[in-house]
């Protein structure tokens, strides 16, 4: 599907969507333009050229808000899911926090909603409470329940997991959530170009994700959070355009979602994002998802054969990836001999270090799928492997 | 040159039949090390007699590379003096960046440990075979913190 749009693709296998997809000729020919015949610096100059750059990066945040079913003064541009959740964390999250209180994470967090929240919890003397997973990697909801409880201050899960590919139902969750008053953070830098998205649905109070894993640009990121919760929240950076009026003895911040958004913005990569948002509402996320569901389920069958390779996981819902073990191939192995056939996998810890602590596995393999993988992608990963197998067998 | 072999014969011969791979007592240096960008693992335990390596020995998981790396380290070092293995850790290290600080040669033969350098073709791999190495300078050194090759 799809395949003849994307410039790298015309050779070799790409199964590392999960890390960064490829880029459609759309969004490479709309940064070209914007570079050639558009480029001006934002919500400053008088003069044409700005005024419509100012146009285009307030239109690239109309589209983004409608992808999500969010309204443009909730979506605030970042450099990814990462500064996202930092954001969350320090302007939302931070002020609230007494000693004793608590923030939830899941077993199967990226170190990107880890790292932050242990940092949180240093400063602020609250505590990190982790909610465990089954070994077939779903939530373990009894226990979530159990630690939803009135100390906790915020929620944050993981939508799709890079690693697992878990699903996870964070509508339910959340709702279970709020009942408590406990406000939600989805990071959902797996989901956003796989699955349709609709924060307000949702009912999320964040959602954070990434241009660059869904068919835009790298450096440009998106945190979608309430407005109500936004202007509570204390800016993140501080700067130029993030502000009303600056004397020496007090400033007054702009309005929401400018508070948030210090300095001149990544203005190309805002522009990217939101042809790729074009190219995927063109699809539609419905059709993506279904082809994706296809090739993976091909994929799950198909690896599931392979003597001595063993998925890790196998959650109720999955999507995204699928990570494996062969033997006693070492990951490292396998994906640099892969490499050399032209199929590109991931190797490693996956940024999930507890993750891959849970299932004992110092590393692994894993394939992520993108819109443009098809069975015959497949077929070459399978076909390889077990020659892999045995030239580094013990 | 992007197709090159680069598991030669040796590397999967001490892959699969590591050279003194197993904990050590006593040991009068040791140091663990990680790979943290692929959750390699290494402790490496050497015992020095009068200056001299007299039993060397490691532990862990990780590739081929990083196994073979530390398993031909161990062959190679022992009945040395910690002086002339801090002067093959120089050469190993410039045989796997391919960087060379003074290029008036000076002997860089380095006889087995030569099948490493293949990796020097492989930016992502360097890391994998430097790490027994890396760990073994700060055992020698003793530092305080564990070695990382990050
Ligand atoms: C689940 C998840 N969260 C967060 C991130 C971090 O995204 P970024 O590197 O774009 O900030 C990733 C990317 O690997 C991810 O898969």
């Amino acid at each position: 599907m799809n395949r003849e749009d994307f410039p790298l693709l015309w050779e070799g296998v790409y199964l590392d969507s999960g890390a960064t997809s490829q880029k459609p000729l759309q969004v490479i020919e709309r940064i070209d333009r914007y570079y050639r015949n558009e480029n001006a610096n934002v919500h400053r100059g008088v003069y044409e050229l700005s005024a419509k750059a100012t146009v285009l990066y307030e239109e690239a945040r109309e589209r983004v808000a409608r992808f999500i079913g969010a309204v443009r003064d909730e979506i605030i541009f970042t450099r990814g899911t990462t500064e996202s959740i930092n954001m969350t964390a320090f302007s939302f999250a931070e002020p609230l926090m007494q000693p004793g209180d608590e923030i939830l994470i899941s077993h199967m967090e990226h170190h990107a909603n880890i790292v932050p929240w242990q940092l949180l919890c240093e400063r602020t003397g609250a505590v990190l409470k982790v909610i465990p997973i089954d070994r077939n990697g779903n939530l373990d909801r009894p226990a979530l329940s159990a630690l939803l409880t009135g100390r906790t201050r915020l929620l944050a899960l993981t939508h799709i997991s890079n690693v697992l590919g878990t699903v996870n139902p964070v509508k339910e969750i959340i709702a279970e959530a709020h009942e408590k008053g406990i406000p939600v953070l989805i990071d959902g830098a797996q989901a956003v170009g796989r699955t349709k998205v609709d924060v307000n649905d949702l009912d999320a109070d964040f959602y954070a994700f990434s241009g660059h894993k869904m068919y835009g640009p790298t450096g440009i990121g998106i945190l979608y959070g309430k407005k109500k919760h936004l202007e509570k929240m204390r800016p993140y950076q501080s700067g130029g355009d993030m502000i009303l009026r600056v004397t020496f003895e007090k400033t007054t911040w702009n309005e929401i979602p400018h508070k948030f958004e210090a300095g001149t913005p990544n203005i190309a990569g805002t522009i990217g994002l939101a042809e790729a948002v074009r190219y995927l509402e063109r699809i539609g996320m419905d059709e993506v998802e279904a082809a994706e569901d296809e090739v993976m389920s091909y994929a799950l069958e198909k690896l599931g054969r392979i003597e001595g390779l063993e998925i890790i996981g196998s959650p109720d819902r999955r999507s995204g990836a699928i990570t494996f073990t062969l033997g006693d191939a070492h990951p490292h192995d396998i994906a640099h001999e892969l490499a050399r056939k032209n199929i590109a996998v991931r190797a490693g810890h996956h940024c999930a270090q507890p993750l891959m602590n849970f299932y004992k596995v110092p590393a692994a393999t894993r394939m992520s799928l993108g819109l443009y993988n098809g069975k015959e992608d497949i077929d070459k990963l399978a076909d390889a492997l077990p020659e892999i197998r045995e030239k580094f067998k013990l | 040159m992007k197709d090159q072999e680069l598991y030669q014969e040796m590397i999967l011969d001490h892959y699969r039949n590591p050279r003194n791979c197993c904990s050590m007592e006593n040991p009068t240096h040791c140091a663990e090390g990680d790979n943290p960008l692929c959750g390699d693992h290494l402790e490496v335990f050497v015992k020095v007699d009068g200056k001299i390596i007299q039993e060397i020995n490691f532990q862990g998981s990780g590739c081929a590379v990083s196994q073979a790396s530390a398993s031909m380290m161990t062959e190679n070092l022992k009945g040395k003096t910690i002086e002339e293995a801090l002067k093959v850790f120089d050469k190993v290290h410039v045989m796997l960046t391919g960087y060379h600080p003074d290029e008036e040669s000076e002997d860089k033969a380095l006889g087995k440990l030569e099948a490493l350098s293949g990796v020097a073709q492989f930016p992502m791999r360097i890391k994998c075979a430097s790490l027994a190495w890396h760990t073994l300078k700060s055992a020698l050194k003793e530092e305080e913190e564990p070695a990382t090759t990050e």
